[in-house]
């Protein structure tokens, strides 16, 4: 296992993480693109021109691009984040540079008009799919009230509205701006030859525009303790969720956080599953914590019926008044280290599995951290580590908010 | 040479089924046991889904949270669930883990509590999870696709029914694991880093004394309703539809999966592409191979707004019937490419193998490695399928829509 990192002359940044016994070979290119640096006249274009990566290039059609990835046996996909854009492919070490031929070309698309105004349908399908599922509804509206102004507060899919209204000039104009080269960093773990890639990269990307981005981080204050209701008849369940702050990605107490997490909200085991899954009371309720670059947070998740929320809410509320009061102990710590250790293992050995660690710790801190690395810092989170986090993060005062057939909670 | 993989059974029945891995540095285990939802009697539809429910509620020495904070400590990554032939219990650790991991599962399957005074509680849990699969249009759509196309007990919720779940008592759950968790049937998948002896020994003592019972297969019931729409308020239509196809162990079996590569096997495939790509019709649009132990089915899935979803049916039906006149080779090449370097990066994971090897061994009796699978796959032609799909076009569709209105049905 060797680490490479190098910067081109465009500013376009490559890491990779080299294994020659690994079978195969993942790549990404991390964007710095997500809804936090749109506004409201284009919500939704990050995660809207990530569908159009795929629709061709002036040397490429749509189709091309779909059958090219097939054909070299990739597993690819893409997604769109608050903060990022990914796009990745997992092929064999032989495919390499087909593979980054494609992702590279893919990544100065043409965005043909006829093809906006087409995959705009698929875009507001998507929206729809999300609106018949309950407690999407409650996640974007639960970030826009604990944020309030700040940008973590947009929500990645946008509207419908805000998508309809949307125009492929104003599309294009993101690009220009959010898809510069030095915006950009190109990871790439398992089995990489990586002058290989250096080389094919730099040639592929020369012509790629060298802007200096701009992304404004910023303190925000959130709105904790507002709670709202959101009546939606049609739903079975009634969905609860509760964020309160949390580390951010540079703030070394997120391993705290994790454990912190797992302790009280992991599905299974945790004090949330005893109090409230295990005894029937709720169908799930968890605790995570998500770190963005100037924030982080600790999310809820309760789904129970309608008619047991309030209690079940008073429960959790309860548990967290409980270890803020009197913290973890060593039993529950030790098995969320177990736990998280086994799961940052199993979840390493394939390297499409690492591929999202290495970007995402490169786009957050400009580190690169091993395996052992976060076992170790994982291993050496003592209980008095996790009060700090509940001290500097209290988990009762939280933003609430509510989706389904309840009328107010 | 070490071999590919190896096998042992013991005295009772129970199949232990294990390839090694030792490049990697977990160990997973999957347990297959016949107590699948197509042996819940007709008047407790759900009960194995239930027993599975209590089964972690306590076993052996441990009362319920102790077996829980037990696989914790270990760090095992665990999961369980119910399908139509099985109930499976499965999971992963870091290699040093599992012998004692299967120590804890050993009680479960053989020594279970099944406390009288946690049922209720394991009622509210099995409700719940109805109830939330009222809030999953597209999951709930699918259920009732299998069960307009597959005759009684293939075609039963293996989830169960409210009603069922309501009345279910704890004498009934105690029973049917006393019927259904049997090591006759009982198939334990291991991959990654073992010791095979070891590992031999150990399951060999774990599950000695276990004794086999003899449960017949199921009878059959009759065909349901095979078109039919439900009600749904919603933004979005669902569609399902299914088409009868061969079983895993059939001659025909990587023919038939080969058709329905094409039609949904990467993002070049038929329906992705003429469905979302040309027409923009969905977000999500997909076809899978689903195999029972005697037959097989094809099952599709595509979720739209209401007043589109009358096109996006015809659409894809449209598909469905054009893959009679047959497939092209390079649709195929690009099926082949796609799977050929699938079958690679499974040697990534210990968990998928787990799975893999002990469903093969309920299948076909044996293990198919992954270089034989890739054999097999090197020799597909396009012609062999579309000489399959001559004998057995995609015909007799049964078709569920979930809904705020019906659909016409251009069957």
């Amino acid at each position: 296992m060797k680490f490479r990192s190098q910067q081109l002359a465009n500013g376009l940044e490559i890491v990779a993480e080299c294994d020659d016994q690994a079978h195969s070979t993942a790549l990404g290119f991390f964007v710095k693109a997500g809804s936090r640096d749109e506004d409201d006249t284009v919500a939704g274009v990050s995660h809207f021109l990530e569908h159009m990566m795929f629709k061709g290039t002036p040397t490429r059609s749509a189709d091309d691009v779909n059958r090219e990835f097939d054909e070299m046996g990739a597993h690819y996909n893409a997604y769109t984040t608050e903060e990022n854009t990914v796009y990745y492919a997992a092929v064999l070490p032989e495919q390499q540079a087909a593979a980054l031929e494609l992702l590279a070309d893919m990544l100065r698309p043409s965005l043909r008009a006829d093809d906006f105004d087409m995959e705009k349908k698929v875009i507001i399908e998507e929206i729809g799919m999300y609106e018949d599922q309950p407690p999407y509804c409650a996640d974007e509206q639960c970030k826009a009230d604990h944020f309030g102004s700040h940008p973590l507060g947009r929500s990645v899919l946008g509207t419908e509205q805000s998508i309809t209204e949307l125009t492929v000039e104003q599309m294009r104009n993101y690009f220009e701006r959010q898809y510069s080269a030095r915006n950009i960093v190109l990871a790439a773990a398992g089995h990489v030859d990586f002058e290989a890639l250096v080389a094919q990269t730099e040639r592929a990307t020369a012509h790629w525009n060298d802007v200096t981005p701009q992304r404004q981080t910023e303190s925000y204050r959130t709105t904790r303790g507002a709670c709202r209701t959101m009546n939606k008849s049609s739903s079975t369940q009634q969905y609860v969720l509760l964020l309160s702050d949390g580390p951010a990605a540079d703030d070394d107490a997120r391993y705290a956080a994790k454990i912190l997490a797992t302790v009280l909200g992991d599905d299974q085991g945790s004090r949330l599953y005893w109090e409230l899954v295990d005894p029937g009371l709720a169908e799930h309720c968890s605790l995570s914590h998500y770190d963005y670059l100037d924030a982080g947070l600790m999310m809820t998740y309760l789904s129970c019926p309608p008619e047991s929320a309030a209690d079940n809410l008073r429960r959790v509320q309860a548990v967290y008044a409980a270890v803020e009061a009197s913290g973890i102990d060593d039993a529950e710590l030790a098995r969320a280290k177990s736990k998280i250790s086994s799961r940052v293992v199993l979840s390493s050995e394939r390297p499409r599995g690492r591929l999202f660690t290495l970007g995402g710790n490169w786009l957050q801190r400009r580190e690169y951290r091993t395996v052992r690395d976060d076992i170790d810092a994982v291993a050496a989170i003592t209980a008095d580590d996790v009060a700090d986090v509940l001290r500097r993060f209290p988990l009762t005062t939280s933003t609430i908010v509510t989706v389904g057939p309840l009328e107010s909670l | 040479m070490q071999p590919e993989n190896y096998t042992h059974t013991l005295d009772n029945g129970l199949v232990l089924v294990a390839e090694p891995n030792p490049s990697l540095e977990s160990a997973a285990f999957t347990f297959l046991l016949p107590a699948g939802g197509a042996y819940d009697p007709a008047d407790a539809l759900g009960l194995n889904s239930f027993a599975c429910e209590m089964a972690l509620r306590g076993a052996g020495p441990r009362d319920s949270r102790q077996l829980v904070d037990d696989l914790d400590a270990l760090g095992v990554e665990r999961g369980e669930g119910v399908s139509v032939e099985h109930t499976n219990y499965g999971g992963a650790a870091v290699a040093d883990n599992l012998l004692p991991a299967l120590e804890i599962y050993a009680d479960v399957l053989q020594r279970p509590h099944l406390p009288v005074e946690q049922i209720e509680a394991g009622r509210q849990v099995v409700i719940q999870e109805l109830m939330a699969t009222e809030d999953e249009p597209a999951h709930k759509v699918m259920v009732e696709l299998k069960r307009s196309h597959f005759p009684s007990p293939w075609g039963n919720p293996s989830q169960g029914e409210m009603a069922s779940a309501m009345s279910i008592d704890i004498a009934q759950i105690r029973a049917q694991v006393a019927r259904c968790y049997r090591p006759n049937g009982t198939i334990l998948g291991v991959a990654g880093k073992f010791d095979w002896d070891e590992l031999r020994d150990h399951v060999s003592r774990l599950f000695a004394a276990w004794e086999s019972v003899e449960v017949p297969r199921p009878a059959e019931g009759p065909t349901n309703q095979r078109v039919r729409h439900i009600m749904h308020e919603a933004h979005q239509t669902q569609i399902g539809i299914a088409y009868a196809s061969v079983p895993y162990s059939h001659e025909d079996y990587f023919c038939a999966w080969g058709a329905v590569g094409v039609l949904s096997g990467g993002m070049s495939a038929r329906l992705f592409t003429e469905v979302r790509e040309k027409r923009g019709l969905c977000y999500s649009v997909q076809a899978s191979h689903q195999t029972l132990k005697d037959r097989g089915a094809v099952l599709c899935y595509a979720g739209t707004s209401a007043d589109r979803a009358q096109e996006t049916l015809d659409v894809t039906l449209a598909e469905l019937r054009r893959l009679a006149e047959g497939v092209r080779p390079e649709e195929l090449d690009r099926l082949k490419a796609r799977i050929k370097s699938g079958l690679i990066m499974q040697h990534e994971s210990s968990s998928s193998r787990s799975s893999s090897i002990a469903r093969d061994w309920f299948h076909l009796g044996r293990v198919r490695t992954l270089d034989e699978l890739a054999a097999i796959i090197d020799r597909l032609s396009s012609d062999d399928i579309n000489a399959y799909l001559e004998r057995r076009a995609p015909r007799d569709f049964t078709v569920v829509t979930l809904g705020p209105e019906p659909l016409e049905m251009p069957l």
